[in-house]
């Protein structure tokens, strides 16, 4: 198990668990990262933070340092 | 525009019906308001809530339909103060009507939110809109399912062509009963529900759904406890009532380890639902996931900046010299006009302290700021809302967010940086669009650091004529590399002052950035340009109209009246003298920057009118000879470097503290927005002057 900030751009991982304080983590919900998504690293910006993400559908800008309180697991199928 | 909304919900005509219009963000939402209300719709005040949000109303059929536009969002947990208002009014208002705008493109994540209204009790409506746009992608929405699935009305959309709008209204208006889907929760969660809807029953709460409500108040939710404790239709027995159920059913979560993850279990149901209602109605020919070619520009860094140094300048570009032509007529027009009522001011005896206080003081200044600020906001703000439409600028967020989040600040700002260079009042107000106080207020408090569309013509003369020599395009070359240095001077010390006020007035924690970044889309050019002029042009241009008018007044009385003999526009200057002299420029420049106060577009002629030594300000054209006027008082390069960077770097003009004060509401952060631009503009010219003298 590793954190979503740690995958790398191009890559799938599967959500487990998001760690953050409530108000973060309604809004991660929301916005479809709730545990068993999939979601895939799409690109970076040109500093590296933060990172866009595919969740459901839809693009998904995240810091890193958000990135880093969502558990994941990486999902090498695709 | 801002007219305040009284009947609202509560005194509804016979035949009005409300209706919210709810969506996620870039799903066409306003599209849809568009299309149903075309101009019969302006923002106003909702029912009593110190909130705006835009209303606008549709006949059809005999019934006056009153659509309220809610902002996007993704779920009903609110995040702003309009979000938390819309989402009362759905949740909880009397006769709860709502249509919601979904992305056929992307259903699933619709639905989460389609499917929270739709658990509520709301009357519901779905708008699957963008259904050309999917048909492009390959994807194929059955709606006929998605009916059976949902159980409520279907109505299929492409607003931008007004596809659907008769079917959205008529469905509005039926009054067929519907038997909407059931969420089914897991076993723990069911029973936990069990323990209160009875006392909900024998209560007789029964104009909102009952499981829907004991959700949310196990879920310890603001609105719902609101509504429970500050209703004064339910006695203190009755609420003691509720709340030992509520107790007892979070209590058996606890027991069963289930009572911290509730909300997360809720909000899983809810996308595993949405997730099989979209696989079962959705069908997709080719799974794309490739990043397009577009989208990579974004991602480097060397394209990345280009591309926006690129696109900044062009904008620039257009404005100035778009703005050129259509400022002359204007101006030829005001002046014709101010000949015409003096020449009547004079039929009718008027004393000449009136006409000269009224016309050649009030008067001329108003027409100079509508002449030189209408025509490059009208050219500057339908641009840059054809780049928001386009969605260049979320991208540009996306981007920048880096250097703001070591500010402690977020990635939005900078788009409020980007309003601010057409106008600062635009950007103040554009401030909205970021969630956390915090950040907002000092994105509000540093605006008046990105020079904007009233300052530029000045800085550029001031260039042309001191800082750079030669001719043609080499002459042309220079000037806009040193505007570029004032421009990234503005950036740096935009992003000095938000890390300083983190770290002093306004400490706290950083916000998180959750930005979706939507597909590229192309714009709409009619709603563009309604958009941009309706919304942003003519309410600045109003603001700014209103306070022109007396401020042209008060200076042509200090310009014109003598106190023992003294003129008291000299009296003025010699009081800034000092002052002036330490920050590198003389009392005259320093002092027009005050008088300047209404707008910043008449500093630099209100210098000019001082060292003439003349009663009324004047329009000259040509640039050498504003040169010569400058260096015969005096002026050297540095002179006109002090006096570029006092541009930059001072106080915001008053319709820019008009808008500060109706954004923070409060008289201590405006004045705030007032002392410490200007203090460090004394500081930064004060600095320049005294190494120069090194």
């Amino acid at each position: 198990m590793t954190t979503l900030d740690k995958i790398s751009t191009g890559e799938y991982a599967i959500i487990v668990a998001v760690d953050t304080e409530l108000s973060l983590k309604q809004r991660l919900y929301d916005i479809g990262l709730v545990p068993n998504t999939k979601v895939k690293v799409i690109h970076q910006s040109p500093s590296g933070n933060p990172r866009a993400y595919l969740v459901r559908g839809a693009v998904i800008a995240l810091r890193n340092c958000d990135a880093q309180k969502i558990s994941v697991r990486a999902d090498k199928d695709e | 525009m801002h007219r305040k909304f009284r009947c609202g919900l509560i005194k509804m005509s016979k035949n009005e019906i409300t209706v919210a219009l709810a969506g996620n963000p870039n799903v066409g939402k306003s599209t849809v308001f568009n299309a149903l209300t075309g101009l019969k719709q302006h923002t106003g005040n909702w029912t009593g809530k110190t909130v705006d949000l835009a209303q606008g109303k549709r006949e059809h059929k005999g019934v006056v339909f009153n659509f309220v536009d809610i902002p996007g969002t993704y779920s009903l947990k609110p995040h702003s103060k309009e979000e938390a208002v819309a989402g009362e009014y759905i949740c909880f208002g009397n006769s709860r009507k709502v249509a919601v705008v979904c992305d056929a493109t992307s259903l699933e994540r619709n639905l989460y939110l389609a499917l929270q209204i739709i658990e509520t009790g709301a009357d519901t409506v779905i708008c699957v809109n963008l259904l050309d746009e999917a048909r492009k992608k390959g994807i194929v929405v059955d709606t006929n399912l998605l009916e059976k699935e949902l159980g409520v009305k279907i109505v299929e959309m492409t607003a931008r062509d007004g596809v659907g709008v008769t079917e959205l209204l008529d469905s509005l208006s039926e009054k067929e009963k519907r038997n909407p889907v059931k969420i089914i929760y897991n076993p723990n969660i069911e029973s936990a529900i069990e323990y209160i809807i009875p006392v909900l029953k024998k209560n007789k709460i029964e104009k909102i759904n009952q499981r829907w409500l004991a959700l949310r108040l196990l879920e310890n939710d603001a609105s719902a406890n609101n509504f429970l404790y500050n209703n004064a239709a339910f006695s203190q027995g009755q609420k003691n009532e509720i709340l030992k159920a509520i107790a007892s059913g979070q209590n058996f979560l606890k027991e069963k380890g289930e009572l911290k993850e509730l909300s997360e279990n809720i909000a899983s149901t809810l996308y595993e639902k949405a997730s099989a209602i979209n696989d079962a109605t959705t069908m997709k020919r080719v799974e794309s996931n490739k990043i397009t070619k577009s989208e990579k520009i974004f991602t480097k860094r060397f394209s990345a900046y280009l591309v926006m140094l690129l696109m900044l300048s062009a904008i620039f570009y257009i404005t100035i010299a778009g703005a050129n032509y259509p400022s002359q007529w204007l101006s030829a027009f005001f002046n014709n006009c101010e000949i015409r009522l003096l020449q009547f001011a004079g039929y009718i005896n008027m004393p000449e302290v009136l006409s000269g206080m009224l016309i050649s003081g009030g008067f001329r200044v108003l027409g100079w700021v509508v002449s030189v600020m209408l025509p490059p906001m009208a050219i500057f703000f339908p641009c840059f809302t054809l780049l928001e439409d386009w969605g260049v600028l979320p991208r540009v967020s996306y981007v920048l967010d880096n250097s703001f989040r070591k500010a402690q600040t977020c990635g939005k700002q900078a788009l409020t940086i980007a309003m601010g260079c057409g106008c600062n009042c635009v950007g103040i107000s554009g401030a909205r669009i970021i969630d956390s106080k915090r950040e907002r207020l000092i994105a509000v408090l540093t605006n008046t650091l990105t020079v904007c569309n009233g300052r530029f013509p000045a800085i550029i003369t001031l260039i042309s004529v001191f800082l750079v020599s030669g001719c043609g395009f080499v002459k042309g070359l220079y000037s806009a590399i040193i505007l570029a240095l004032i421009i990234i001077l503005s950036l740096a010390l935009t992003l000095l002052l938000s890390n300083l006020l983190s770290r002093t007035l306004l400490k706290g924690e950083q916000s998180h950035y959750i930005l979706e970044l939507p597909p590229y889309r192309k714009p709409q050019i009619s709603k563009v340009i309604i958009n941009s002029v309706l919304n942003r042009t003519l309410i600045v241009l109003f603001r700014a109209v209103a306070v022109a008018f007396p401020a042209g007044v008060v200076i042509w009385l200090l310009a014109n009246m003598n106190i023992y003999g003294v003129n008291i526009l000299s009296l003025v200057n010699n009081l800034f003298e000092p002052l002036g002299n330490v920050m590198g420029m003389d009392g005259k420049a320093l002092s027009a920057f005050f008088l300047g106060i209404p707008a910043n577009e008449i500093v630099l002629p209100i210098a000019l009118m001082s060292y003439m030594g003349a009663g009324e300000m004047s329009n000259i054209e040509n640039i050498s000879v504003i040169g010569e006027i400058l260096v015969n008082n005096g002026w050297t390069n540095v002179t006109a470097i002090c006096y570029i960077i006092f541009s930059v770097v001072h106080f915001p003009c008053a319709t820019a503290l008009f808008t500060i004060f109706k954004e923070t509401k409060s008289i201590k952060w405006t004045a705030l927005a007032f002392v410490i631009p200007t203090v460090l503009g004394v500081v930064l010219c004060s600095l320049v002057n005294l190494i120069s003298k090194i």
